[in-house]
């Protein structure tokens, strides 16, 4: 691993108990320069990861929480009118910081939710006719309920394809849980965490992570991955050539963490979970695979070539 | 177009040694302007692309082409014919070169190259000839290929390579082209003879001196394969012209009259056998006496030879049979038998003086004959290679003064005896001897083996071979020239029998040399119908064959065809993944199974994991894997190749270690 790495990694850890891969995949996601959706029940973490990431990687943050009458000027910002200056002046909204955690994305209106996906998109906001650039780095962390939960507006598919990656958090086992229970408070753990890699170290490891070398012989098995989704008769729509490209951008970051400059298949089997379970559905519904992941049985069926 | 820019130095120096190699064949048998014409442009072309100086003017070309027409005009009188057109082709090739602009150029060239690795056939056509033609072709080709690395240079072993896989792959329809392109009788298309054919071997007239002349050759004479092994075939009499008329110093054929049916008695088993006869370009042909079968387009003379309808200009094979043992010529005509008496007046006098006294005395002929040889036996006669010339009467100053003398000397003078006392003899010239090649069991008759021997009438025996060289050197006959003649002899190279090793290498060689004789060159018209015969192809006309040909070649070409489309899709060109699945299988045989979506990682892991024994060499097979397959492009050939090697040992000491203790693990 990245000698600069593994301190964020550590350091997290530290925090957020016994979900070392999830941290790993959130901090892959940020080196591909992808954003991330953590979908996961109330209270298991989501925002006490982000803001972990945050402190470690010594960006600024915001976390906007998301309610049904956010609105969009309250993610981006307000132009008002200054009357000693006689003019308009900008007031920038939660959104022009490093790392943003958007909670609860799912509880806000689709006028609000497009605000924000499109920033990700874009990396800029235009603001009454003015179009002004986000900070770099720039790393949304979403956060979504599970839809069948109440007053949720869910994503829909083309505004879930904005997100890099899909995680989900989880239970912690016994053992972690203990030690979270009998620790210290993790606000004030977090309050104490130095920065462990300053933001443009982050900018150039995302800029190494482009240079990883991917053979010939990787992209012949990323694309039997892509063509067995649009082939197999078992989800409604098969994986879009950007969905590709994110794999494959994720499968980068993967093998530079893992210290490599070359993508092995195994980069791209390890992200492959994370990246394509919210672009992929399955025609009869997750009840007729039982007992096995979409991803985990794609994994399984493609041979490497 | 950027063709410009691709005329490297390096390939120009290529293609100018292509067009040096094909040509150097050709400088002994053309005219010494056209070496020297060809050395002159070629250097020019090479030093213009060398110092990037320009090439000469259009104006100028003219002028060398018309040059070259002229010389070649001066040379022959002609521009027709094989040695002119050869010859002008070689200056306009060398013109060519001179001309090369462009990439399309040095094509045209390279094309023009081919051709004239033909004309080497014109010429010659040994083994030798053919693999530097193969050679010659395989640079040529080597030239197109570095031609189409137009981006950055290419690596001459790479091209090597290429080339040698271009040729391999032309193998099958060149095969194809051997055996079923229509053979015209005959020499190709008129060419004219052969220069080396004819310099060396009998001729119908034998002088002191002829025959020993013959016995430095090395040259092959004929080439012998018997159905019915004889006794001892280097003891075998291959008889040629049969010389009758003696002006006092040479002995000259008689007429050749055609034998229409002949009888005669043989005494012991036939002889059967096949002759390769090496063209020199006269009519006779070799047989062992008596000959009971003819070879096609061939008769017999009234004395026994075989004579062919054509002069033997290209080699010919015949199958013949003969009779070692006969009694022949007991009916002899009396116009024969007179001629066969017959002397000048004033030849060799004091012979004739000291032969009337056995002629008085009343001996029979065969008493005479004994008493002849007695003479060589009795008195200080040698046999030797490099008899004293004679100046005076041969025959008296041999037989009284020299002494010395080779088989001509002999025969010579004991049928000047003969028919002095009133024997009727005559001269046959042929051949005795040879050596079987252990290698492949052919009896090898060189011109050294050239013989001379007598055969004498007598009433109720008919013609009786009598060899006078015999009684003075028995070794001739048993053991071959080599022994025979002192040692202190000049003598052929090869037959110096010391040099054990010289003499293994030359039977190998002309084991070579006689399959492909046999095979290659010997394929012609009849035994390409034979050969077709055997797959149940008879009677197929020229035409039949053309079309078989191209039904053939178009099957060979289709099945490259769909082997390189079946490579496009299914065949793993890559190295280092052949080898992971052949490290796949090894495991599997451990009974570790590699899912198909299972990485080169979580596999040897597995393997770590159930077999810690093998833990260093399965890493470092993974680590060797992944760097060859998914590494990255910036590495250096050398070192792809160190990496594959290993990966390949690497497995192969895995392969080999799993019989060893730790393969039950």
């Amino acid at each position: 691993m990245s000698a600069l790495l593994h301190p964020v990694i550590t350091q997290i850890g530290q925090i957020i108990l016994g979900k070392q891969q999830q941290i790993k995949l959130t901090i892959a996601c940020l080196l591909a320069r992808g954003h991330i959706l953590i979908e996961d029940l109330p209270g298991v973490g989501k925002t006490t990861l982000a803001h972990a990431l945050a402190r470690s990687l010594g960006l600024d943050f915001q976390r906007i929480q998301f309610t049904s009458d956010l609105l969009p000027a309250d993610i981006v910002g307000v132009t008002v009118f200054d009357r000693e200056n006689s003019g308009f002046n900008f007031h920038p909204g939660p959104v022009f910081s490093q790392v943003i955690l958007a909670d609860e994305v799912n509880r806000a209106t689709p006028k609000a939710q497009s605000a924000l996906l499109e920033a990700m998109e874009e990396h800029q906001v235009t603001v009454d006719g003015n179009t002004r650039p986000l900070p770099e780095p720039f790393f949304v962390i979403a956060t979504q309920n599970p839809s069948h939960q109440v007053g949720t507006f869910p994503l829909p598919e083309s505004q879930l394809d904005r997100f890099l990656m899909r995680i989900h958090l989880g239970y912690p086992d016994a053992g972690a849980e203990r030690e979270l229970l009998e620790g210290r408070e993790r606000r004030d753990m977090i309050d104490d965490l130095p920065p462990v890699i300053t933001p443009d170290d982050l900018v150039s490891l995302q800029k190494q992570v482009r240079k990883v070398y991917t053979a010939p012989a990787l992209i012949d098995y990323l694309q039997a991955v892509l063509a067995f989704t649009r082939n197999s008769s078992d989800y409604v729509s098969g994986l879009s050539p950007r969905a590709g490209l994110y794999l494959l951008n994720a499968a980068r970051a993967w093998a530079f963490m893992d210290g490599r400059k070359k993508v092995i298949p195994e980069d791209i089997q390890a992200v492959l979970p994370s990246v394509v379970s919210h672009r992929l559905s399955p025609i009869n519904g997750y009840a007729s695979l039982p007992g096995m992941d979409l991803s985990e049985r794609l994994i399984e069926e493609v041979a490497i070539p | 177009m950027n063709s410009k820019a691709n005329l490297s130095f390096a390939n120009l120096s290529a293609i100018l040694a292509s067009i040096a190699i094909v040509m150097a064949p050709h400088a002994p048998h053309v005219p010494k302007w056209t070496v020297a014409f060809c050395v002159i442009g070629l250097l020019i072309r090479l030093f213009a692309g060398w110092q990037r100086r320009p090439l000469p003017s259009k104006w100028l070309m003219v002028l060398f082409a018309l040059v070259a027409v002229g010389g070649v005009l001066f040379s022959y009188r002609t521009l027709f014919g094989r040695d002119s057109a050869v010859t002008l082709l070689l200056a306009m090739a060398v013109l060519k070169s001179l001309e090369m602009h462009s990439r399309r150029d040095i094509t045209i060239v390279a094309v023009l190259c081919y051709f004239l690795t033909i004309t080497n056939f014109f010429y010659t056509q040994t083994i030798l000839t053919a693999l530097y033609s193969i050679g010659a072709a395989w640079l040529i080709t080597a030239t197109m290929v570095s031609l189409e690395h137009q981006t950055a240079p290419a690596q001459w072993k790479h091209v090597a390579r290429t080339s040698g896989v271009l040729l391999a792959q032309s193998v099958p329809v060149m095969l194809l082209l051997f055996v079923l392109f229509p053979r015209i009788e005959g020499p190709l298309w008129g060419l004219p003879r052969f220069e080396n054919i004819g310099r060396t071997g009998l001729s119908d007239k034998m002088a002191p001196g002829s025959m020993s002349r013959l016995s430095l050759s090395d040259e092959i004479a004929f080439r012998v394969t018997f159905q019915t092994p004889p006794a001892d075939p280097r003891k075998l009499y291959w008889r040629g012209p049969v010389l009758w008329d003696y002006d006092g110093r040479t002995w000259t054929a008689g007429e050749r009259v055609s034998l229409s049916s002949f009888t005669y008695e043989s005494r012991g088993a036939p002889l059967k056998y096949s002759v390769t006869l090496e063209p020199h370009d006269k009519n006779w042909l070799f047989l062992v006496d008596l000959p009971s079968s003819l070879p096609r387009k061939s008769f017999m003379t009234r004395d026994y030879q075989v004579i062919a309808f054509n002069p033997v200009q290209q080699r010919l094979l015949y199958r013949a049979e003969s009779h070692p043992l006969y009694r022949a010529g007991t009916e002899a005509r009396q116009d024969e038998l007179e001629r066969a008496l017959e002397l000048p007046g004033f030849a060799a006098p004091k012979t004739r003086e000291m032969v009337r006294e056995w002629r008085n005395a009343g001996l029979t002929p065969k008493q005479i004959a004994d008493q002849a040889l007695d003479i060589f036996r009795t008195r200080p006669f040698v046999y030797t290679l490099e008899p004293p010339p004679l100046d005076k009467d041969p025959v008296d100053q041999f037989m009284f003064e020299t002494r010395r003398g080779f088989c001509e000397h002999f025969a010579s003078s004991f049928a000047v005896m003969m028919r002095a006392a009133g024997v009727p003899t005559r001269v046959v010239t042929g051949y005795l001897g040879g050596e079987i090649n252990p290698i492949d069991g052919y009896l090898v008759v060189r011109q050294s083996e050239a013989h001379a021997w007598n055969e004498v009438w007598i009433r109720g025996e008919g013609w009786v071979r009598y060899d006078p060289t015999a009684a003075v050197s028995p070794l001739r006959i048993e053991r071959g020239l080599a022994t025979a003649v002192p040692e202190t002899d000049v003598q052929p190279l090869l037959r110096r029998t010391q040099l054990q090793w010289i003499i293994e290498m030359r039977h190998q060689w002309d084991a070579v040399t006689n399959s492909w004789n046999q095979w290659v060159l010997g394929y012609t018209q009849e035994q390409q119908y034979r050969f077709l015969e055997s797959f149940g192809f008879s009677d197929l006309s020229w035409r039949d064959m053309i079309i078989a040909l191209m039904v053939t070649t178009g099957l060979v070409l289709a099945a490259f065809a769909i082997a390189m489309f079946m490579r496009l899709g299914g065949v793993i060109s890559d190295p280092s993944q052949k080898l992971w699945l052949r490290f796949c299988e090894a495991m599997a045989a451990r009974g570790i199974v590699r899912k198909a979506s299972e990485g080169p990682r979580d596999f040897t892991a597995r393997i770590v994991e159930q077999t810690p024994s093998l833990r260093e060499r399965v890493q470092r097979i993974r680590d060797l894997y992944i760097e060859l397959r998914y590494g990255g492009p910036d590495r250096s050939y050398r070192a792809y190749a160190h990496a594959v090697r290993e990966l390949r040992t690497q497995i192969g000491m895995l392969n080999s270690s799993a019989s060893g203790p730790d393969a039950n693990a």
